[in-house]
């Protein structure tokens, strides 16, 4: 037996504990990927928050690109992704569309009149109908359309300055968003 | 497939046994407070068995039958509702789910070019293992073969020194090529 081969079994149990790290990394990782990927967002009709005598569908949302964020009151990290919608709607025309997620709708327009509205619409989804057609699991979620309605990208989690910057600003300018300072090539923060 | 299911009844009963023990969050509750009526005894036992088959989507390993996320509570009335109202077969509550929430929420994963490893690796790492095993015994059983016509004479030639070191009674058995 040459000298080399005793350290065989060293080499395999590197490789079984490389693996059981690579393993329980993926295990920690608590975000599905959408089933909605790159196919049309559902078709819906649904009222809007307030004015239940109003509702739109999904063609509505078509001819440009749209973010639709599904928020709720519940959620305290809808609050804190807020100031960052905000600042969407204000540097961006991109249109956001909300979906008030299993909410109650007098605490949803108490809500937005205390912390501002980025919405074009918000859609009333107290029974969570509209969010089980998109495959929502929580609140907040984020999709972004492109102007044919297919869903090109889905965040599960809150929109902050660093998901901002690194995956939704190069998605938007890819779609044709304009974003007030901001450099033909980047993405930076406006 | 056949595989996984004695398996992921182990693992069920394991993760049953850990929840006994801890009082986890609202999302690990194994308590089922909804109150379905079913017309007949086959239609309830359809829908037992399929919140029994999917993954709650919020909690990672419980299935929508033994999670009280608030998303759990909503798929188990949609599958109330397909199963019982709109009378779809089950196959038909297992594609609108996946449609909807992806091959996560099969236990059973599908075959396809993003999930083919899970299947193959597995394999793989059997077969490779059988393949060392058979390796190693074929070495051990080469090694303890019929010694050659050679090394037959050496032995020989050792063995019968030895014995006449040890019959004339000396030292001699260190160096018996010379005595011989």
């Amino acid at each position: 037996m040459n000298r080399a081969s005793l350290f065989v079994p060293l080499g395999v149990f590197v490789l079984i504990l490389t693996l059981g790290y690579v393993g329980f990394d993926l295990g920690a990782r608590s975000e599905l990927p959408s089933a909605l990927i790159n196919k049309p967002f559902p078709e819906f009709n649904a009222r809007l928050l307030g004015r239940p005598e109003q509702s739109i569908t999904r063609d509505d949302l078509l001819g440009q690109p749209t973010l639709v964020n599904v928020w709720a009151t519940w959620c305290p990290t809808c609050l804190s992704e807020h100031e960052q919608l905000m600042q969407i709607a204000a540097t961006t025309d991109v249109q956001i569309v909300g979906v008030n997620y299993k909410d109650r709708p007098d605490k949803a327009l108490q809500w937005l009149a205390q912390f501002g509205n980025p919405y074009r619409w918000v859609l009333d989804d107290r029974d969570g109908l509209l969010g089980i057609e998109m495959g929502v699991y929580g609140a907040p979620e984020t999709f972004l359309l492109d102007a044919r309605g297919e869903v090109v990208y889905k965040r599960v989690g809150d929109i902050n300055p660093r998901i901002w910057r690194s995956e939704l600003a190069p998605r938007l300018l890819q779609l044709g968003v304009s974003i007030a300072g901001s450099d033909a090539d980047g993405a930076r923060q406006p | 497939m056949i595989l996984a299911r004695p398996g992921r009844w182990i693992v069920g009963r394991l993760i049953l046994a850990l929840l006994a023990l801890s009082s986890a969050s609202a999302c690990f509750a194994v308590s089922q407070i909804d109150t379905f009526e079913f017309s007949d005894e086959v239609q309830e036992r359809r829908y037992r068995a399929l919140i029994d088959e999917f993954r709650c989507p919020k909690c990672l390993n419980t299935n929508l039958a033994g999670s009280d996320a608030p998303i759990a509570q909503d798929l188990r009335k949609v599958v109330y509702r397909l199963v019982v109202i709109e009378a779809k077969a089950d196959q038909e509550v297992r594609d609108y789910l996946q449609v909807r929430y992806g091959d996560f929420v099969l236990y059973d994963p599908p075959f396809n070019a993003r999930t083919w490893y899970i299947w193959v690796v597995p394999i793989g790492l059997g077969l490779l293992g059988v393949f060392v095993i058979l390796g190693l015994q074929r070495r051990v059983t080469g090694q303890s073969t019929v010694l050659d016509s050679s090394q037959q004479a050496r032995l020989r030639s050792i063995v019968q020194g030895t014995a006449a070191a040890d019959a004339d009674g000396t030292a001699g058995a260190k160096n018996p090529e010379t005595k011989s």
